[in-house]
Order: C-alpha cells, then sequence, then structure tokens
C-alpha cells in the first residue's frame, strides 16, 4: 500500500542527529513498550521533546506519530517546549498547601512576573510546580535546578530569585 | 592513615564471589558469615552513618557527608563513612549516627555544618559526648538490639524508647536507617533472602495459602487481600505471568514507598521474587516514578547484586525457577497507581484505565495474567514467609492485620516515617508520635488517603486505624499519607486543593470524572470568592451550585470508571459530612473561619495605629492604596485584590484583616 497520509510519509524524513539516534539504537525497533524510556531519555538528553525528535521517534517505534504526541502530552513528565537555563519546582503536596505553599507560589509568580509552567522572556528561568517531592516534613519545599530548598517563606522568593540572577550575571 | 569509605567492594568476603544456593540460605551460613565480615571489616573502627534518604539531601546531608569525607582525607578524623536510608525521624535530618568501637550507636539530630564541628571536636576528637546534641542511642548492625548502655551515658534514652518509636511496630521499616542500603551483605546479614529459599522449597499453593492465612491486605488503598489476588492469576493457565510492584507513588503527602526503596531495597525484590514463585511469573517489572531518582539509583544497584550472586535471573538458587526483575519508570500520572493504567503506561501507552473484567489477574501487562501489588505489601511478605502466617496475623485488629507505614505530615510537631500496628488510634499517632500541634494549635482534622481519601475530625481521634473503620468515618486507609491540620486550615480550601489536583490528573476517559469534577471545581470556586456584585442570577448560581454538590458528588462515585474517578470527590463528601458548618459560613457569611481563603477577606487600615510610613502603599501590587506620608492611609476596597502584601509588610501591625 502506498504511504497516504503524514505519518507515513515521515518514513521518507531525513536520518536523526546522532544524539538522538545513539538513544535510538540502544532500543529495538517497532517495540511500542520502548516508548515512553525512549522519550524520557530523549527529554534526558535534550531538555524537551521537539517535533523533530516525536516523528524520528514515531518511525523507531513503529507508531503514528500522532500516538507518540497523545503519549507526550499525557504525562507530566514530558515538556514540548525548552525549559530555561533555570528551574524552579515548587511543591504542591498536601503537606506543603497545608504550611502555605499556594502563597509561595503567588510571590514567585508575582517576582519572575511569569505563571508556573511559564519561562521568564531572557529565557532564564522557568517557573513550575510538581505534585509532591516526598520531603514533607521541610515543607513548605522547593527544587531549584534540583537542589531543595526548605521551610520557606513568601520573604524568601527574592532572595532566591535574586541569587539565581546574580549567578547568572543579570 | 587509611581513609575507607566501604561500598559493597570492601566489605566483600569469599561468601559473594559464587551463586547462592537454597540449602546454604537455610543453613544460616551466609547471614552469618555475612555478619562476620561485617564485624571484622568494622572492628576497632569507629564508623559514622549519615542519613542521606531523599529528606536527608534535601535537609543538606552531603554537605556534611562531603565535610566528613574531607576530614578523612586530610586526617583529622580515620573513620569509616557509611550512608543509610532514612530512619523515619525525618523532623530531625540531618542525622549522624556514630559507633565507636566498644560503644552503642548513638545518633546526633539537626547537624548543621557549625553542629558537626562540636561533634568531632568533642566526641570523635576527645571522647567527650556533646550530650545537648545527642537525640538517643540507636541499634547498630550486625550488633542487633541487645546492647549494654555505659554507665556513664545513664539518662540518655534508647531510640526504641524515645515517644516517637516507642509506639511504632517496624516489620517494613526494621532496616530503614539501619542498614546500608547499598550492601547486600548487610541485608544478608540481618536474615535476608532467607524467605526466599524457604518459599522455594514449598509448593507454590502452599506459599499462596501463607500469604492468604496471613491475612495480608494490599497496602496501596483498596485493601484487597493479598493471597486472593496471588491464587486468582495462579489459576491462570498462561505461557508466560507477569507481577509487578506499584512504585509510583503519586499521593501529594505521601512518601512511603519512596523511603522503603531508597532504605531496604533488597526486602521488596525478594518479596517480588517470593510472589513471582508463588504464581508461576517469571518476569517482573518495577514500576517507579521517575522523580525518585535515588530510589531508581537505589534499586538498579539492588537488582544488580541479586543478579550477580544468583539471586534473580536465570535459574535462581539453583532451584530451577527463572524470576527476573525490569526497572519500569512512570512519567509521572496520578491515574497510573489504577491498574490497569498502570499495565497501559507500561505497554508504552497513555495510563487510561480500561473496564474490567477482565481483571489484571486474568489478562493484564500484554493480556498475560499480571499481579500487581504496592510496595509496601511486596514489603511485608518476607517476614510472613519466614516467620509464619500466625506470627503476623497477631498483629493488628480481626480484619486487618499486620502494621501500616504513615508519612506523617503536617501541622504536627514530629513529622517522619511511622510505622504502627493496625488498630492503633489516630490520637496516639498524632499525639504520642507526632507530639502534638505545633505552636499551641488547635487539632482540626487528620487527612487520610490523600486525594482519594478523607479528613477526619477531632470526633474521629479514637477511631481504631483499619481498613474498614476508616471507611464508615468516610476516609480510606490510601497509601498511607497523613496530615495534619490545625485551626488555621480551611476546610473548604482543602477540599478545593484536592479537586484541583484530581480534576488536572482526570485521564478524560470517562464523562463522570473529566466532566463531573471540573463541575465540582467550578462549584468550590464560586464558594470561596468573593461576588463582585450581587446584581442579576450571581447569587443564585451561588446557592444552586451548593445544592448541586453533594448531588454530583455522589453521581461522580457512583458512576466514574475506575477507583480513581470513584474514590475522587471524597475529600468533598467527608468535609462537608464534618465542616458543615464552615461551608456555611464561606456561603451564607462570605466568611472564612480560619481566615485561608483571601478573596472573602477585606482589609482596613485602622487609622490610630498607622504612622503613614508609606510602605503598604509602595508594595500594594494594584496600587488600592491612598494617603500622604505621615497621615494614615487608606484601602480603596473595589481595588484591594486581597493578596494580603499590605498585612505582611506593616511594621505598625496596622492593617485589620476580617
Amino acid at each position: 500500500m502506498k504511504p497516504t497520509c503524514a505519518c507515513q510519509a515521515s518514513r521518507q524524513i531525513p536520518s536523526p542527529p546522532p544524539a538522538l539516534a545513539e538513544i535510538l539504537n540502544r532500543y529495538a525497533p517497532q517495540k511500542r513498550e520502548y516508548l515512553i524510556p525512549i522519550l524520557q531519555e530523549t527529554q534526558g538528553c535534550f531538555k524537551y521533546l521537539s517535533r523533530e525528535a516525536m516523528i524520528h521517534i514515531a518511525h523507531h517505534v513503529g507508531v503514528p506519530v500522532s500516538k507518540v504526541y497523545g503519549v507526550a502530552t499525557f504525562y507530566n513528565q514530558f515538556k514540548l517546549v525548552a525549559p530555561g537555563q533555570h528551574t524552579i519546582l515548587v511543591c504542591r503536596g498536601t503537606a506543603c498547601h497545608v504550611r502555605g505553599s499556594d502563597q509561595l507560589l503567588r510571590a514567585f509568580e508575582s517576582e519572575l512576573g511569569i505563571q508556573a509552567g511559564q519561562t521568564t522572556k531572557d529565557g532564564l528561568i522557568t517557573l513550575d510546580v510538581v505534585a509532591c517531592l516526598g520531603s514533607c516534613s521541610i515543607a513548605p519545599v522547593i527544587t531549584i535546578d534540583g537542589k531543595f530548598h526548605g521551610r520557606l517563606e513568601t520573604k524568601d522568593a527574592a532572595r532566591l530569585v535574586a541569587e539565581i540572577r546574580k549567578g547568572a550575571g543579570k | 592513615m587509611t581513609t575507607q569509605t566501604p561500598t559493597a567492594a570492601s566489605t566483600t568476603s569469599s561468601l559473594l564471589s559464587h551463586p547462592l544456593t537454597i540449602p546454604e540460605l537455610l543453613s544460616g551460613r551466609p547471614r552469618a558469615e555475612a555478619a562476620a565480615a561485617l564485624r571484622a571489616a568494622l572492628d576497632g573502627k569507629t564508623v559514622v552513618y549519615v542519613g542521606l534518604g531523599t529528606c536527608g539531601l534535601a535537609s543538606g546531608g552531603m554537605d556534611i557527608w562531603n565535610r566528613l569525607e574531607a576530614m578523612n582525607q586530610s586526617g583529622r578524623i580515620a573513620v569509616i563513612l557509611k550512608k543509610t536510608g532514612c530512619i523515619g525521624y525525618c523532623q530531625n535530618e540531618v542525622m549522624v549516627d556514630i559507633k565507636k568501637p566498644g560503644r552503642p550507636r548513638v545518633s546526633f539530630g539537626n547537624v548543621t555544618p557549625e553542629r558537626l564541628e562540636t561533634i568531632v571536636a568533642s566526641y570523635l576528637e576527645k571522647d567527650e559526648l556533646p550530650r545537648d546534641l545527642v537525640l538517643g542511642i540507636s541499634e547498630s548492625y550486625p550488633e542487633g538490639p541487645d546492647f549494654a548502655i555505659p554507665a556513664e551515658w545513664s539518662g540518655i534514652p534508647r531510640f526504641k524508647d524515645l515517644p516517637f518509636f516507642r509506639k511504632q511496630l517496624r516489620i517494613v521499616l526494621r532496616n530503614c536507617g539501619n542498614l546500608d542500603p547499598d550492601s547486600l551483605e548487610e541485608y544478608l546479614a540481618a536474615g535476608g533472602y532467607q524467605a526466599l529459599a524457604k518459599a522455594l522449597r514449598m509448593p507454590r499453593a502452599q506459599v499462596i495459602a501463607e500469604v492468604t492465612a496471613s491475612g495480608l491486605r494490599g497496602r496501596g488503598g483498596g485493601g484487597f487481600p493479598t493471597g486472593r489476588k496471588w491464587e486468582f492469576a495462579f489459576r491462570q493457565e498462561s505461557d508466560q505471568k507477569y507481577i509487578v510492584m506499584n512504585a509510583d507513588e503519586g499521593d501529594p503527602g505521601a512518601f512511603m514507598d519512596r523511603s522503603v526503596l531508597e532504605g531496604d531495597p533488597h526486602r521488596v525484590i525478594e518479596g517480588m521474587a517470593i510472589g513471582g514463585y508463588a504464581i508461576g511469573a517469571t518476569k517482573g517489572y518495577i514500576y517507579v516514578r521517575a522523580e525518585y531518582p535515588l530510589a531508581i539509583e537505589k534499586l538498579t544497584r539492588a537488582i544488580d547484586q541479586c543478579r550477580r550472586v544468583g539471586l534473580l535471573g536465570k535459574n535462581i538458587l539453583d532451584s530451577g525457577v527463572d524470576f527476573d526483575l525490569t526497572l519500569k519508570m512512570g512519567a509521572g500520572a496520578f491515574v497510573c497507581g489504577e491498574e490497569t493504567a498502570l499495565i497501559a503506561s507500561i505497554e508504552g501507552k497513555r495510563g487510561m484505565p480500561r473496564p474490567r473484567p477482565p481483571f489484571p489477574a486474568v489478562a493484564g501487562v500484554f493480556g498475560k495474567p499480571t499481579v500487581i501489588n504496592n510496595v509496601e505489601t511486596f514489603a511485608n511478605v518476607p517476614d510472613i514467609l519466614w516467620k509464619g502466617a500466625r506470627w503476623f496475623s497477631s498483629i493488628g485488629t480481626e480484619k486487618s492485620k499486620g502494621t501500616k507505614v504513615f508519612a506523617l505530615t503536617g501541622k504536627v510537631n514530629l513529622s517522619g516515617l511511622i510505622e504502627v500496628p493496625m488498630g492503633i488510634s489516630l490520637r496516639e499517632i498524632i499525639y504520642d508520635i507526632g507530639g502534638g500541634i505545633p505552636q499551641g494549635g488547635q487539632f482540626k482534622a487528620a487527612q487520610i488517603g490523600g486525594p482519594s481519601g478523607g479528613c477526619l475530625p477531632a470526633s474521629c481521634l479514637d477511631t481504631p486505624i483499619d481498613y474498614d473503620s476508616l471507611i464508615n468515618a468516610g476516609a480510606m486507609m490510601g497509601s498511607g499519607g497523613l496530615v495534619v491540620m490545625d485551626d488555621k486550615t480551611c476546610m473548604v480550601d482543602v477540599a478545593r486543593y484536592f479537586i484541583n489536583f484530581t480534576r488536572a490528573e482526570s485521564c478524560g476517559k470517562c464523562i463522570p470524572c473529566r466532566e463531573g469534577i471540573a463541575r465540582l471545581q467550578e462549584m468550590l470556586d464560586t464558594i470561596v470568592q468573593a461576588p463582585e456584585s450581587e446584581k442579576g442570577n450571581m447569587t443564585l448560581e451561588r446557592f444552586k451550585s451548593v445544592i448541586d454538590l453533594r448531588h454530583t458528588c455522589e453521581l461522580i462515585r457512583d458512576t466514574a470508571a475506575c477507583g480513581l474517578g470513584q474514590t475522587a470527590p471524597n475529600p468533598i463528601l467527608s468535609t462537608l459530612r464534618y465542616f458543615k458548618e464552615e461551608y456555611e459560613a464561606h456561603i451564607y457569611d462570605r466568611h472564612c473561619p480560619a481566615g485561608k481563603c483571601k478573596s472573602l477577606l477585606t482589609f482596613r487600615i485602622e487609622p490610630e495605629a498607622c504612622k503613614g510610613c508609606g510602605i503598604c502603599k509602595k508594595k500594594c501590587p494594584n496600587a488600592a492604596i491612598v494617603g500622604e506620608i505621615k497621615h494614615s492611609h487608606y484601602i480603596v476596597k473595589d481595588k484591594c485584590i486581597r493578596c494580603g502584601v499590605c498585612a505582611e509588610v506593616c511594621p505598625f501591625k496596622a492593617i485589620h484583616v476580617s
């Protein structure tokens, strides 16, 4: 049968960039069960899932690009846009909520002038929320590039953002 | 000067150079040898243990570890450094334990770099114990619980006598914080993998009978009897069966599974291997959250160690049985806690539940019979097999056997990970173990079971904690999150918080959950928002939604497709049941008794108290404050967005909130 739809046409795509090809080569082709691990590794490498990467992955796994997109948008882990240089994750777990993480999040939002899930215009800082970091004993807690900061108050937001900006020389 | 950071390699005896076998394990020789090797490695040396679970790391544990390593390298101290998991006393992280030769292991809490300096200078260098920094005396391996306390240390409590530990009964958490999770030898020295050897000698049906007789019920939420689940899968004829561990701990405010995986990974692997043998599965999946990198690291290492000595792989323990494990990382979806959604996720699809039957025990992963159990369930299995069903069923209540691990958090003095026998009361957990409410606050509610659970009020404090009593009280066991709330917590806000969460996590497959929860959220939003005007039908809408609230909740509960959808309204139903007056205060009086729902507040500047400094005017994000310097200011009500910044910054406490 002749390819008719866009995803079938993607079979004639150029070969993937080397870093992605290396990831794909580690997984046997045409196996749906490897889709999520491949997406995870790709995001680990490129920080997000680009449209091109998803087309290559669909081709490797042997499913339509729409299915890959469906999976990528279903799970919280996957990002479809490039994040900023630094990421602030505000924990929105129950223990943090009870100890005031909603005010803390608002403080970060007003400090950065963006909403949760967005990146500052200069591409420096991404603000995001996470369901639970599991460090409830030091609630409310956030991570900045994976480093934990616990027992925070709203006034700490300005200080932490200033520290990131200072570190970036801005 | 020898600086030593023992990993598995440096304590390895000849023990792990060849594959283990069943008779060998049952003879107790590996256990004795591992213990002896450990003793020899530590003999005459001082050992320093640093708690480096996620909570320890989050509190700055790595910094302490690096400082100790640097001191070791510079020759200032000569100790063996060991990493341990979390003992559960999270409020006191970073915890550092020191075991000197001939002395019991002593534990220091809230260790900062300065305090570490004191500890090293006085205890390690001069042998003077800085008593004010000591938490207690903990148990150390391989010595075990029987040790004498020197006379000059009288007055220092043993850990098990501390209020936080006294009422706990640790089966699942026994090794957490005591053993080095990276060391298979330490697990063997603590009696590890003997239960697997014993199980492999028993017929499969007998293993299942033992688990059934123990009364173990699934610890992930529903409380389905584990033995029965295994039996369904056992009875299926199939060329391939799977056993899956659900470690996708998505409940906000819960970290039980994480701590077990980080602190004692071999225990769950042993439990899974026993389960795999019992149902006839040769392959197991561990579905673990990608947000738990440390747990993934510990599991990967443990699986690797097991493969090397024949505990996993082909012909395990020379028994003729194959069993191997694969790690699958969950990509973050709360709904994957539901069995059929988890299966879809393993298969590489969107994690959406499907109708049952067929149950996973009949057609699960790739259509093959599959058993899915929670981390804590598997962690109980080795002890049940080794000590027997009768021992296990002697703990707990008539219908809920054994213990339960809870993540005790929120407005409680001692947050942490606790394990208590079933049937203990909420009061004992919160006041005896947790040390009560901080800052003289008043207990208001305990949220049990996460987004699927409910809030229990003070009148339920004496409810025994077991599956059935909790369901009757309107909550559920859930996976073990227990969040304590005080009088500053607004129950409508809590319900709204959980509904927000489930709405965002709803997979969108069935209408009751997708649309119904969105409706619930709208209703709760109108309750906590101050109306812009009383004109039109806004007020009518408000009241109408209140009438609809309970009805919609019940509708979702009765018609949603999966367990998560059906239990999603629980936070509203339980707060409506016990805290109806708070809803009424919000609706009729436009008043939030806890002062949490900001948009119902009004801010007013007390003219007498205001000195006219102008700070509030400067900080107000909406320019709602007017006034001249040195004259009292005024808040323009229509412009106020009730953010509360003015009240926070006012140096004279002149902002009156009502």
